[in-house]
């Protein structure tokens, strides 16, 4: 947990930064812009420039996450005390098969589309994980997909991305849409 | 007079049959989630706000949909209880006081008597608050018509400085979580100039459009909590069976004026700290029972089952979401995430939350004032006759309500703006804040921000323009002057604590 902390807030560091250095950045029509000329409070007699918010912000951000390393230094934060593992062997475990699952979820939506996805994630995680009858994932996985089709597709006319299922679905539109 | 008359339309209008289904779907789908440990009334508005475009687009009123979400969040507040009493776990986190006394009377064998007693302070904290509701925003709303600009920027600041002085989490990581908010609604374009800014990465494909606030709650609330959920509640839940025949509720009814005390501390104290930002419905269910069980004769039998140890809570976590609900709807400055939600809802509807609602929206104003008596209603009579089924609901396995609301928040991220990159970056959000959640890092905070970030960001930039680049606006003005100093105070109320522990160490 400590060793996560201090990481942690490196990398919150760093972001800030690259915040910082975004924010700077001036509008794109404008070739002859210099870099921080739009984070004043009252750039050209017009006020805070488009920079002000978002530097003085990020400015912010990277004063506390010094902070936040200096508590871990001096002991003082929970997490900096704590002698427990960031994520122990369940948790671990848990985050590999439940966060990679999700996004694997996204990787499949994107080639099979949500209704050839839905089924597949539910499946794994209720039969895989959740340690459930198949034919109970099943009937969830399944029923799920045609819920949805009905709901997004058909009634709200928003139409989920198909993916390489695509031509599967022409029979159905010509059905019900 | 006049505000009853508007209160009566109100109801009325909550009354018609579309009002009516919506208040009660909404409070079912309310009291589940406040029951299922791990969902609180912020997840059921966050997850289900891209489903209610439908509603706007079915009924063709803005108010619907707004009824349907509050409906939720009053159930919820209900529901919560459900859990704490049989199971031991609060359902959400406004209900942590239920269990102090509501459990042992439930292993005591009057698990019955303690949803009764729930479900009746519940339902007096919902109507006291109402009713001062009802009485406070039309006034507050048009004392808040004489703000502008500066005025508007110091309550926002007023809100981030109560979550820095008061919330009680560690004061770096809360002023990180609010910084991270408020410069992820910069992403995109400059509201004012308009020029393209913090295009991270350099992807248009995925910061063009900015990052919509619904991307970073639902990652929040759908992904991050289910995923803290799972990792720290690895036992099954042991449930108190309830013995529920309709002659034991009437006998848990009859007993109800035992617990007259702790509702009435619960109702009227709820709703005060409700409407403080930053406190909200949790604080101020856990300082009615302290209070509660601070003035009574009996302080050694809380704790126990007493039956005001019961009613406190539940009286003021109902109260407090009600008034959580005013600065919201007379400010348009959210205290909590749920209320955040909502507003960020009416701002999707189309609506310009804020004093100008109560004389420019009447028709979404009353209605929507109206079916929160009207959800209350429904909530006690479907919370006391559905007892029995939400208890066979709760024993529904995590393993198959995770996956559920995991597809749920996909496909609702992705309805809501139908773009496949916001559904990752949902995602991204997500997982970076179960990591984050572990470390304590607050992220109700960022939430509120990312919200209130495009409003602040140019009431602030407008106020400088005034002043020719001058801080003294806020301090000058008769009316920004004291909201500004009070949040000078609160933002150095940490340092002056870490002062005194210093010299009280060094005496």
């Amino acid at each position: 947990m400590r060793i996560a902390e201090l990481v942690t807030a490196i990398a919150i560091a760093f972001f800030s930064l690259y915040l910082m250095w975004e924010s700077g950045e001036g509008p794109s029509w404008d070739p002859t812009a210099v870099r921080f000329a739009n984070i004043g409070i009252n750039v050209n007699n017009e006020g805070p420039g488009s920079g002000f918010w978002p530097f003085w912000l990020s400015l912010a951000m990277l004063i506390c996450s010094a902070m936040v390393g200096i508590n871990w230094f001096r002991r003082k934060s929970v997490p900096s005390q704590s002698t427990e593992r960031f994520l122990d062997t369940y948790g671990i475990k848990m985050f590999a098969l439940v966060g990679g699952g999700l996004v694997a979820f996204l990787f499949l939506v994107g080639l099979i589309g949500f209704y050839g996805a839905i089924p597949i994630f539910l499946f794994y995680y209720i039969y895989f994980l959740g340690k459930h009858p198949w034919w109970l994932a099943s009937i969830i996985g399944v029923g799920v997909a045609v819920f949805c089709f009905f709901f997004f597709d058909v009634a709200m006319r928003i139409v989920l991305p198909k993916g390489a299922l695509e031509p599967l679905f022409i029979p159905l539109y010509e059905i019900f849409l | 007079m006049e505000v009853v008359v508007l209160l009566l339309d109100g109801v009325w209008a909550a009354l018609q049959p579309t009002n009516l289904g919506l208040a009660f779907l909404g409070v079912v789908i309310g009291l589940f989630v406040g029951a299922m440990p791990g969902l609180g009334s912020v997840n059921g508005v966050a997850i289900l706000l891209p489903f209610t475009f439908v509603i706007q687009e079915i009924t063709g009123t803005i108010s619907s949909p707004m009824i349907f979400l509050a409906a939720i969040y009053y159930g919820a507040m209900y529901g919560g209880a459900i859990s704490s009493i049989t199971l031991g776990i609060p359902g959400a986190s406004t209900a942590v006081a239920t269990t102090f006394d509501g459990r042992p009377m439930a292993l005591g064998g009057h698990a019955e008597k303690a949803l009764v007693i729930a479900a009746i302070a519940s339902f007096a904290g919902g109507t006291i608050s109402n009713i001062i509701f009802t009485g406070a925003a039309p006034l507050l709303a048009s004392v808040a018509l004489k703000f502008g600009n500066p005025e508007i920027f110091a309550l926002m600041l007023l809100a981030f400085a109560t979550f820095i002085g008061l919330g009680g989490d560690d004061v770096p990581k809360t002023i990180i979580s609010i910084c991270f908010g408020l410069v992820m609604s910069a992403v995109g374009f400059d509201i004012i100039s308009g020029a393209p800014r913090l295009l991270l990465f350099d992807s248009t494909e995925w910061f063009s459009r900015g990052i919509q606030f619904l991307v970073l709650a639902i990652g929040v609330y759908g992904i991050g909590e289910m995923l803290w959920t799972i990792n720290s509640t690895r036992d099954s839940f042991k449930m108190t069976e309830a013995n529920i025949t309709l002659a034991r509720v009437w006998q848990a009814l009859k007993s109800f004026p035992e617990a007259w005390r702790g509702t009435s501390i619960g109702s009227f104290l709820g709703f005060f700290v409700g409407i403080l930002p930053a406190a909200g419905a949790t604080p101020g269910s856990l300082m009615a029972y302290g209070v509660t069980k601070m003035v009574s004769k009996n302080q050694e039998e809380f704790g126990k089952g007493r039956p005001d140890g019961v009613a406190a809570p539940e009286a003021a976590n109902n109260s407090a979401s009600t008034g959580a609900m005013l600065p919201m709807m007379t400010l348009g400055i959210p205290g909590s995430p749920t209320t955040a939600v909502l507003l960020a809802g009416m701002v999707i509807w189309g609506l310009q939350p804020g004093p100008l609602l109560f004389s420019e929206q009447p028709e979404f104003v009353w209605p929507l004032i109206g079916s929160f008596y009207i959800s209350n209603v429904i909530a006690v009579v479907v919370n006391l006759a559905c007892i029995p089924l939400f208890l066979k609901v709760l024993r529904m396995p995590f393993s198959i309500l995770a996956p559920l609301i995991f597809v749920l928040s996909v496909v609702g991220t992705y309805a809501a703006y139908q773009n496949i990159y916001d559904v990752w970056l949902m995602l991204i959000f997500g997982i970076g804040a179960f990591l984050l959640r572990i470390l304590d890092y607050p992220l109700a905070p960022a939430v509120l921000a990312i919200v209130l970030g495009p409003i602040a960001e140019p009431k602030l930039r407008q106020s400088l323009l005034l002043s020719d680049g001058s801080w003294m606006i806020f301090l000058e003005r008769p009316i920004s002057g004291p909201i500004t100093i009070a949040a000078i105070i609160l933002l150095l109320l940490p340092l002056y604590g870490f002062i005194r522990k210093r010299v009280k160490a060094r005496s």
